[in-house]
């Protein structure tokens, strides 16, 4: 039996540049680069030095506070190059990638007759435990914590997100490996959501507890989704994996192999032909994005524009990425532009900008601020647009005078990062939400464990 | 070379000088500024504060330019009675938008003058931007003074009110209370003969009265408000009409009940203006009159009491007279100082309403309440917000005991 989940608040921005529904190859590219940074909380202690010769699937490094957490290579090859950054912080390794691809054998396994805790060594061994993230704080889960739940979102709302019911069809087999052997990790149940009129090939896979969600964009958030069926209280921790990565998790399995390879979805007007393409997690953007980017002026996003990574040609795809979405940059003065009437950029406010007129609408928005940094001054907006129980304005105003007995009370271990990119996006005072909450939920981390 | 590129070049000559922000509040108000995202969402909605403030200023426009025809009118009506027997026709004419022209627009060019220089002054030595609260400060304060409020006088008291009001709690969005009320508290307060009484809301009314006692010019001259009137138990001549309309004596902007609704309904539809605060803020008005008007009734109170005139007022009048449109509509939303949770804005609308009524009743030396009321609950707003707040908070704790129960 399935459970609706359907929210009211919320925003949908429609973007020019919809990725058209079919797939192609991205030639492999020469070097990929796996990023410490994007395992957020990580510090890395290197296995490979410059000069190893790695096989897909073999780690790269492992966390310094859980030698277990291993982080593995996308693909084999050599180690060529770590990059350091202040501090000798690793910022990347990047590796040179064999024409022929070999993997690393791990072995097939039956994840219905393993145990928790073989299940559990077999994902630390290969590199699959970044995959496994968890609330609260957003950052690749503590193993030794036990989750109440696990949560898979595959109902993508973020604007150009990538169609998951798409870029999943035909990994059912994958799919429902990796969800028996995941639920083994929890006594609770394990939450899959999928669209309300998906034709999700999760929506037939047994052993989960299934949602249909509906409504406004964030309800494809996950954390929208655990505070409608199950909220995060202190003390309690949830689970969250990401469908394309419960694939990669089912299909080291049943083959044996970690194979990192995903449907990216091209999206944003600058792209000259918006689709879906296959690409190696790590991968330069270059090479998925050849012959198809407009180079001038142009803002490439690892993720989708609320809250993705802004990268440049030369750079590699994010490990969690399955989306590259390109945007004009925004750079340019506009004259009055800031009480002229407005029909080319989206609001929430009706002061004399008119996509409330147009609600299905397409636009083409750029980079520009639209406007200079400002202390809070409009309230009520936020609320509009974000379904949580919880006072968004005041939570981010503990989290920016960090009173963590606050930050605790006012839903702290609820939130994440991207649940406040609508926010931060209709900010009259263009404030960094995100970035108050990450510092926030890491500074929470650090004091409350 | 284009105004585009010269400005652009001085932006970055001047980067980073003390003259810097003084320039680029120009230069912003000329042009939407280059910035573009860096981090978080990459894309960010069209609206900015200066657009949120310049449709605010939008929609105290007609309330103004009612103001300018009003002071004319008002005073050839206290010169010449017979002007009120055809009000419309003798409303909208050169000559009354000239009085406004000469009395009304001085005040508007010293309180953003003042103003500004204040602000711009402080962003210098502080080394902020110029923000844009005081755009809509420097529209709202000749709104709410009495047409012969003196140019010093009003200068002073800009300086007063953006100085202890705002700056020193770090500039717009930090403020505990209203700028603009603060302005008009200091004047009330500093010169009260000049805030107050019968000889203030019409141009020329105290120097007639003057004339009449000199014995020079026998017409008599009222230039009361219906406040006054009704608190001094004395008949008022203007009727619903005129009270709903306007043409009335009062602060310059605050007596077109018809206009303040206009500009609310632009306020509420472009969601700039919270609908929550001003229709609490009548209801709560509404209701501290019906109860007076039950006392009237329960003849609790009797003709000879001083607090009559204004009891015995049917509770819908409360609404159309003195500046309670105007301070529900654009005093009390003020987002700074209002209360900033959706519930707390009910209840902080409702005290200010029901406040206001009290105050005008109960005090007849200075029957209008409204300014006072919004400063109390101004102090007040963040109380308001903590409990409701906390109520969030302990739903959230509640949910926990269940679970580990």
């Amino acid at each position: 039996m399935s459970k609706d989940i359907r929210i009211k608040k919320g925003l949908d921005i429609k973007l020019v540049g919809v990725a058209e529904k079919n797939t192609t190859k991205s030639s492999q590219s020469s070097v990929y680069a796996v990023k410490p940074e994007d395992f957020h909380g990580i510090i890395p202690k290197l296995i490979a030095k410059e000069g190893t010769e790695v096989k897909a699937g073999e780690a790269l490094f492992h966390s310094k506070s859980d030698a277990r957490i291993l982080f593995p290579s996308p693909v084999s090859g050599k180690v060529v190059e770590v990059i350091r950054g202040a501090r000798r912080k690793v910022l990347a390794v990047k590796i040179t990638a064999d024409a022929t691809q070999t993997y690393k054998d791990f072995g097939t396994k039956d994840a219905g007759a393993m145990s928790a805790e073989e299940v559990k060594n077999h994902l630390f061994e290969a590199g699959c435990w970044p995959f496994v993230k968890q609330r609260p704080y957003d950052v690749v889960a503590n193993p030794n914590q036990a989750p109440k739940a696990i949560f898979v979102s595959a109902y993508a709302s973020a604007p150009l997100a990538a169609d998951l019911d798409y870029t999943l069809v035909g990994k059912e087999t994958e799919l429902q490996a990796a969800i028996t052997a995941v639920s083994k990790l929890t006594e609770g149940k394990v939450h899959v959501s999928v669209g309300a009129n998906s034709t999700s090939p999760l929506a037939k896979l047994s052993g989960v507890e299934l949602h249909k969600v509906s409504g406004p964009h964030p309800s494809g958030n996950v954390s929208t989704q655990i505070a409608q069926i199950d909220p995060i209280n202190k003390g309690e921790v949830v689970w969250v994996i990401t469908p394309q990565d419960l694939v990669v998790i089912g299909e080291l399995f049943l083959t044996g192999k970690l194979n990192l390879t995903r449907t990216v979805a091209l999206t944003g007007s600058q792209f000259s032909k918006p689709h879906y393409v296959t690409a190696i997690s790590g991968a330069s953007i270059a090479t998925v994005t050849a012959n198809n980017l407009k180079e001038d002026n142009t803002r490439i996003i690892s993720g989708n524009v609320l809250s993705g990574k802004e990268v440049k040609a030369d750079e590699f795809l994010g490990y969690y990425d399955n989306q590259i979405t390109a945007i004009p940059e925004g750079d340019d003065y506009e004259f009055f532009g800031w009480n002229k009437p407005i029909f080319n950029k989206i609001s929430t406010s009706r002061a004399f900008t008119f996509s409330w007129l147009t609600p299905k609408k397409k636009y083409d928005l750029n980079t520009n601020t639209n406007g200079e940094h400002r202390a809070f001054v409009v309230t009520g907006s936020y609320e509009e647009v974000f379904p949580l129980d919880i006072y968004p304005m005041q939570l981010l105003k503990a989290f920016m005078y960090k009173d963590l007995d606050e930050m605790e009370a006012l839903g702290g271990y609820e939130v994440a990062p991207e649940d406040f990119a609508l926010t931060e996006f209709i900010c009259v005072s263009k404030q960094p939400h995100q970035k108050i909450i990450r510092e926030g939920l890491d500074l929470m981390r650090e004091e409350l464990g | 070379m284009s105004l585009k590129q010269n400005l652009h070049n001085l932006k970055e000559k001047y980067k980073g000088t003390k003259m810097a922000p003084a320039f680029n509040a120009i230069h912003t108000f000329l042009y939407l500024p280059n910035e573009v995202t860096h981090g978080g969402t990459h894309i960010k909605a069209a609206d900015d504060l200066k657009r949120t403030m310049n449709i605010v200023i939008m929609a105290l426009v007609p309330c103004l330019l009612f103001g300018m025809f009003n002071a004319g009118y008002q005073h050839y009506a206290a010169i010449d009675g017979s002007l009120r027997t055809d009000v419309l026709a003798n409303f909208f004419t050169l000559d009354n938008l000239w009085i406004g022209i000469i009395k009304v627009l001085p005040l508007v060019i010293v309180s953003y003058g003042v103003g500004l220089l204040v602000e711009f002054i402080f962003a210098v030595i502080k080394g902020h931007e110029v923000e844009e609260g005081y755009l809509v400060t420097g529209m709202l304060v000749p709104l709410i003074v009495p047409i012969d409020t003196p140019l010093w006088m009003l200068a002073v008291a800009v300086v007063f009110g953006v100085v202890i009001g705002k700056e020193v709690f770090g500039g717009t969005g930090m403020n505990i209370l209203n700028p603009a009320l603060t302005i008009r508290a200091f004047l009330f307060f500093a010169y009260p003969t000049w805030m107050s009484g019968d000889k203030v809301w019409v141009y020329g009314a105290a120097e007639r009265a003057n004339e009449i006692v000199a014995g020079s010019n026998a017409d008599a001259i009222s230039g009361e408000t219906i406040l006054g009137s009704y608190a001094q138990n004395q008949e008022v001549i203007y009727s619903t009409w005129d009270k709903f309309m306007g043409f009335i004596p009062g602060s310059i902007g605050e007596t077109s009940t018809l206009l303040i609704l206009l500009g609310a309904a632009f306020l509420i539809f472009t969601k700039i203006g919270s609908w929550r605060v001003i229709l609490s803020t009548f209801i709560g008005a509404a209701v501290m009159g019906l109860i007076f008007n039950q006392i009237v009734a329960a003849d609790i109170i009797t003709e000879s009491s001083k607090f009559y005139g204004l009891m015995n007022t049917v509770w819908w009048e409360h609404l159309m007279i003195g500046g309670l449109a105007f301070g529900a509509v654009f005093m009390a939303t003020d987002p700074v100082t209002a209360s900033q949770t959706n519930k707390g804005k009910w209840i902080y609308g409702f005290l200010i309403g029901f406040i206001s009524i009290m105050i005008r009743v109960f005090n007849p030396a200075y029957p209008e309440g409204v300014f006072l009321a919004i400063l109390l609950m101004n102090v007040f707003a963040p109380t308001i917000d903590h409990y409701v707040v906390q109520g969030n908070v302990k739903r959230r704790l509640k949910r926990t005991k269940v679970k580990t129960a």
